[in-house]
């Protein structure tokens, strides 16, 4: 006899049993014991057909091929730059990968990039051995140059980012300000101080609020009456990313 | 506190009143220190343990990462005003280096650092008052913080101290039991795998029979599921209460 012991979205820790029998499979943060499935890591349960997953409710960010994120350049070596993706690992960005320009062998490649410069990157490939490797070549993806950088738990970002990207662009809508989400947990903005404020307040309300439903519209009466104008609510495209 | 003169007689009844298989009253909360990636404060009567974990990180100098999977890294510290009476001298000493040592130990079994190569988790214990059973204490706030981290974790770490006083066996000595003198001590902090039953330390200080040990470690393991059953419950009260903005 198989069965489910937990309610979807339920509040599970380490060792608490999901489910008992082999009618269930386990998904990710799950193990089985026996006939057992159990959770390893602290998040909400979710129950998918017969796969039980957990969504993680806090941790560092663990790169992952195809993401978007904002890094800080901490080392130049011979042959690229070494970002901080404010991970357990850190990012290498070629030479190739961040120039269609040639240079030449033995460059200053601090004429390109310099210490300390945040970048826009995508990763294009993660190793068995957490070696990150980091693009620059791609829509959106660009030197940041001015504007302010904050720091948000990486997995509230998809709440953050919205449904097709319109959490985010309500946010900018409302603001007006430049706002550019990386996967890891990095946002950038960049406005008047003002907007910057109101637009730094709405993240943080999403982000204490990340598992909340009508998330939406208590956002946008934050927004409503930060910036006294109208907010509209609308089903953006995903240019948030 | 004051300690309490124990009387000459044989010891039969517990110096503060609790059953031989009661422990001290037990407060957990998680996520207690906002800049750690997770923590908890554990108190178990006067003895208090604030744990804070960061990480996975980087870790520094290079020799010490390990290819096959990340490094858990525990520090044991007592604040010099922590004890009873004596200053305890500040930093590392011989006691907090092997009490490190145990809880990395005991808690290995559990944390699955294979998704996270070359990195170190990093689990840092202050206590700010002592009163025995401190070890024990760490290695449940450990736990919880590392639980907070979103660490993987097999099963949580429950601990509790065990021993016998003159002829009572019983759970959770304070510091007067320890210091007991008219008759024989053993203090046997033991930490279970609650799930399994499985056993990730035991240590001992004074003497027992092979009889009552096997009582003492038997209680120790009924303790400890009651334990891990507060430290669960501290944890789901702290997302919870983030939970319960819900909708509302």
């Amino acid at each position: 006899m198989s069965e489910i012991c937990v309610e979807n979205r339920e509040v599970v820790v380490p060792g608490d049993v999901l489910a008992r029998g082999m009618d269930y499979l386990p998904g990710f943060g799950t193990y089985r014991k026996n006939e057992d499935i159990i959770a390893c890591r602290l998040g909400l349960a979710r129950v998918e057909g017969r796969a039980l997953k957990i969504t993680p409710l806090s941790g560092r960010y663990l790169p992952k091929k195809n993401d978007v994120v904002i890094g800080r350049i901490i080392d130049i070596t011979v042959s690229g730059w070494r970002l901080d993706i404010n991970s357990a690992y850190s990012g290498m960005l070629m030479m190739k990968e961040a120039s269609s320009d040639f240079i030449q062998k033995g460059a200053d490649l601090t004429q390109y990039h310099k210490l300390d410069e945040y970048l826009v990157c995508k990763i294009t490939n993660v190793t068995s051995q957490k070696l990150v490797d980091l693009t620059l070549k791609g829509p959106g993806l660009k030197k940041l140059t001015s504007g302010r950088i904050i720091m948000v738990n990486p997995y509230k970002v998809p709440r953050i980012i919205g449904k097709g990207g319109s959490m985010v662009a309500m946010i900018k809508e409302a603001t007006g300000c430049h706002i550019i989400v990386g996967q890891n947990g990095i946002i950038w903005l960049k406005g008047t101080p003002k907007e910057e404020t109101i637009a730094v307040r709405a993240i943080r309300k999403v982000e204490k609020e990340a598992h909340c439903e009508g998330l939406t519209v208590s956002v946008k009466e934050l927004l409503e009456s930060e910036t006294g104008k109208e907010v509209a609510v609308k089903n953006a495209n995903n240019e948030g990313e | 506190m004051p300690i309490m003169k124990v009387s000459k007689m044989a010891y039969e009844n517990r110096t503060d009143g609790r059953n031989y298989d009661e422990t001290r009253d037990i407060e957990i909360k998680a996520g207690v220190i906002d800049n750690a990636d997770g923590s908890c404060y554990f108190k178990i009567g006067e003895t208090i343990a604030y744990c804070a974990v960061y990480g996975p990180r980087e870790l520094h100098p290079r020799f010490l990462q390990d290819p096959a999977g990340g490094v858990l890294r525990c520090s044991y510290n007592m604040m010099p005003f922590s004890g009873i009476g004596d200053r305890v001298r500040p930093g590392g000493s011989r006691r907090s280096k092997e009490i490190s040592m145990v809880m990395e130990n005991s808690l290995r079994p559990v944390v699955d650092l294979g998704e996270y190569p070359n990195a170190v988790v990093d689990v840092f214990i202050e206590l700010p008052q002592t009163d025995a059973g401190s070890r024990c204490a760490a290695i449940c706030a450990a736990s919880v913080a590392l639980a907070d981290a979103g660490i993987p974790m097999k099963d949580m770490i429950s601990s509790v101290s065990v021993g016998k006083v003159d002829n009572m066996v019983l759970v959770d000595l304070d510091y007067n039991e320890e210091a007991y003198e008219d008759g024989p001590v053993a203090d046997i902090p033991v930490a279970f795998i609650p799930s399994t039953g499985e056993v990730s330390l035991l240590q001992m200080d004074g003497e027992i029979s092979k009889e009552e040990l096997k009582e003492a470690i038997e209680l120790g393991k009924r303790k400890c599921v009651e334990i891990n059953k507060l430290q669960k419950e501290a944890l789901k009260n702290k997302y919870q209460k983030e939970g319960d903005l819900n909708g509302q």
